[in-house]
């Protein structure tokens, strides 16, 4: 199975480092080739340079091919034109997309793209935490 | 009428202050804070400070009005998608005027059905080629009354009138050759001047026949 990650900061790159161990094929997209380091020495997968709504970049990473999608780049509005893109230009009907911004997480998440809102998980658990004196131990870094 | 301006740069800041002008009720929103001040100088409290791509900054602004017309005309396409998605889509705006900065992502807008959009870099690409229809002949000037156009032509080896006499052309109707700069020096064209590479040559041709006289001229236009 062959999945795109584009947007490799911190969180890109720990996805498509998790989803190589799981055997994927993963292609990673970045704008910057600091993206390679965050990926590390080990990284078996594909890269490459280039802004994720060019399409000769998004060529390049073997997009007709792929099953899956990650997007996770800096940009809220980026990262929402990105998925469309790829579920309707491409067909691509797993793409998983972050939006820092809860209220456009949710506009989006009502139009069919599958949001991740990292803004929202901490707010849900940090009252939680408070409101029952208890933090869930966190995952495996 | 009620429009929202999103993005307060110099096409917003212009759009602005000619609808104001038209008697229409204006909001304009500009995240730049230095941006914001000086908008806010010129027209007041109409300006909001924010980033419109955020619903609640949208909603300061009357989106939920909703407004009859909404411009997103920031530097970024990705937010002028966004806010266009946002305005469309959620709060019904019935009109929405995006700007497409990188001509490149004009098919993005197509995909997520923002119908109207306007790209300064392809208006001007595309005046470019309606003035110069094809390299070598350039419009000079046009001379609308009388129905006629000055034009330059470049004159190159493989043109097909190279080594002619300017008498012997069938030239369209109503074009004359005027005059051949060659050599630092301009001379009329007489029907006995033999054209020659490197010539430039000055033409009057009636309107809409230009294109016609670059064919005798240079030859089929290059694809």
């Amino acid at each position: 199975m062959k999945v795109l990650v584009i947007g490799c900061g911190r969180t890109g790159a720990a996805v498509a480092k998790g989803l190589e161990a799981d055997g994927w094929d993963v292609t990673a997209v970045d704008e910057s080739e600091d993206a390679l380091l965050r990926l590390g020495a080990g990284w078996r997968g594909g890269f490459v340079l280039g802004h994720g709504l060019d399409s000769s970049v998004l060529a390049r990473a073997g997009v007709s091919a792929v099953d899956a999608a990650v997007v996770a780049t800096d940009g809220d509005n980026t990262n929402v034109v990105i998925g469309q893109v790829l579920q309707k230009r491409h067909g691509l009907d797993r793409v998983v997309v972050r939006v820092l911004d809860p209220a456009r997480a949710r506009f989006y998440a009502e139009r069919g793209l599958q949001t991740v809102c990292p803004t929202q998980t901490a707010i849900s658990e940090m009252l939680e935490a408070v409101r029952t004196g208890q933090l869930e131990p966190a995952g495996p870094s | 009428m009620y429009v929202i301006v999103a993005g307060g740069g110099k096409v917003g800041a212009n759009v602005t202050r000619s609808l104001l002008e038209m008697g229409h009720e204006v909001t304009l929103i500009e995240q730049r804070a230095e941006r914001f001040a000086r908008l806010e100088q010129e027209f007041g409290p109409i300006v909001v400070r924010g980033d419109a791509t955020e619903i609640n900054v949208l909603e300061l602004a009357g989106i939920a009005r909703p407004p009859e017309l909404l411009l997103s005309v920031t530097g970024d396409d990705e937010d002028n998608l966004v806010i266009s998605q946002i305005g469309r889509e959620k709060y019904g705006v019935g009109k929405v005027i995006a700007r497409v900065n990188d001509p490149r992502n004009q098919p993005h807008f197509d995909l997520l059905d923002i119908p109207m959009t306007v790209c300064p870099t392809s208006s001007i690409l595309g005046l470019v080629e309606h003035e110069i229809p094809e390299h070598g002949l350039v419009r000079l000037l046009e001379l609308q009354r009388e129905g006629l156009e000055i034009v330059e032509a470049q004159i190159e080896s493989n043109s097909p009138v190279a080594g002619n006499r300017a008498g012997g052309l069938s030239l369209p109707d109503g074009a004359r050759l005027i005059s051949v700069f060659r050599h630092g020096r301009t001379e009329l064209v007489e029907p006995g001047t033999v054209i020659r590479p490197g010539d430039q040559l000055l033409a009057v041709v009636a309107n809409g026949s230009a294109q016609q006289l670059r064919s005798v001229l240079l030859g089929a236009a290059k694809s």
